[in-house]
């Protein structure tokens, strides 16, 4: 599992988080999908598997969530691949955002940007539920697990909806019954 | 540090350095599973004083429509107005840094315990957590969409091409936010005008009955 890649590969992985930085607008769970597609099905350089454990660890370790890029640069190509993925994933909106901050929050009002952020919203949570779905999607052809995954999967979403609970616990809860096989 | 205090805007601090902008960020970083946000109001606002609630939720309103991890921008916005680039430079590290070192650690662990089925089926049960809280996430942002000025339609038409494009169709997601971005972009602005439009008919209609009773004053319509 744990690979390395030639350098071509490894700049290509760099070149399509660039991108990817580009249009995570929303966040990165928004470009979730679209990794899944570069890495496990366009280019085969991780697992189906390795891709719910990337989402999985970022959500389970303290800090923000955009951590599981790393953690697929990582298992597709060690240190150098989380280094690249980081950079790739946070380099062009870290400059746009300071860019902006400074020179166009207060334009925050203009037509023209009101429409840019209702016109894309709507896309963003489309985008959203995309990426919940695709990682929601293993469990459902998995025959041994599927219902008690199904269950802890509807169970999480209503007790983060409808309660405070820290996801910590739910998660504490989803690795113990994943342990004994319940789940 | 005061401990947990009124903050009112008058009795606002600042952080002395960028050292410890560092700091601040990496602990509450650390104390931040399966999300940063809350803890990052909390720590923010309500401990250090360091921004009012109103001035948090306004950056991370901005934050949000950028590209970019929201709480990513957000830190970089809060460290840039303390200490320029430097203060982005430290606060983004701070977030980063300790929680990146952590998470590259379980995943190098991870590779070497895969092997035991329960620590693979853990993984596992993590993981439907995790597809739940992202599920989660979703279903609140539609409640964000609510006053959307492209109304419920329009919204959920664009919403389901985006999920369909992604989740079915395997579409490159540039085809996607650009071809979807664009058009949501495109009605967002005839909406904004017809909107616009229709608030200055109704300026029109509240001042006419005042000018046709004096007679109708050329020059009186706004």
């Amino acid at each position: 599992m744990l690979n390395t890649l030639p350098a071509g590969d490894l700049l290509d992985l760099f070149l399509h988080f660039l991108m990817l930085s580009l249009l995570s607008i929303g966040g990165a769970m928004s470009t979730a999908p679209e990794m899944q597609r570069y890495f496990v099905v366009e280019r085969g350089w991780i697992s189906e598997a390795d891709f719910t454990t990337a989402i999985a660890l970022a959500q389970a370790a303290p800090g923000p969530n955009v951590l599981f890029v790393p953690v697929l640069g990582f298992q597709a190509a060690g240190l150098p691949g989380a280094a690249a993925a980081l950079v790739g994933i946070l380099l062009p909106s870290t400059l746009l955002s300071l860019g902006v901050s400074r020179w166009g929050a207060s334009r925050r009002d203009t037509p023209l940007v009101r429409a840019f952020t209702a016109g894309l919203a709507p896309v963003t949570v489309g985008l959203v539920f995309a990426t919940g779905w695709l990682l929601a999607l293993p469990f459902l052809g998995d025959p041994t697990h599927r219902n008690g995954a199904l269950v802890l999967i509807v169970l999480t979403a209503l007790v983060t909806l409808k309660t405070k609970l820290a996801p910590i616990w739910m998660i504490a809860v989803g690795a113990v019954l994943g342990a004994v096989g319940l789940a | 540090m005061n401990a947990a205090r009124p903050t009112t805007d008058a009795a606002l601090q600042r952080p002395a350095s960028p050292l410890a902008l560092f700091i601040a960020f990496s602990l509450l970083a650390l104390q931040g599973f399966g999300g940063v946000l809350a803890v990052a109001q909390r720590e923010l606002v309500d401990r250090r004083g360091w921004l009012s609630r109103t001035e948090f939720v306004e950056l991370y309103a901005i934050a949000q429509m950028l590209p970019g991890p929201n709480v990513v921008n957000l830190s970089l916005m809060i460290g840039d107005r303390y200490f320029g680039w430097r203060g982005a430079l430290a606060a983004i590290t701070g977030m980063l840094l300790a929680p990146f070192l952590i998470v590259i650690a379980l995943a190098a662990s991870y590779e070497r315990l895969a092997e035991f089925p329960a620590v693979a089926g853990a993984l596992r049960g993590m993981g439907a957590v995790a597809a739940g809280l992202i599920l989660a996430m979703a279903f609140k942002m539609l409640g964000t969409l609510r006053g959307n000025l492209l109304g419920p339609w329009l919204c959920a038409l664009l919403g389901l091409a985006a999920l369909v494009a992604i989740a079915a169709l395997r579409l490159p997601l540039a085809w996607i936010v650009i071809g979807l971005g664009l058009l949501g972009w495109g009605l967002a602005r005839w909406r904004v005008a017809a909107l616009d439009a229709q608030a200055a008919r109704r300026r029109d209609a509240d001042v006419k009955p005042q000018s046709s009773a004096s007679g109708g004053k050329p020059g009186s319509q706004p």
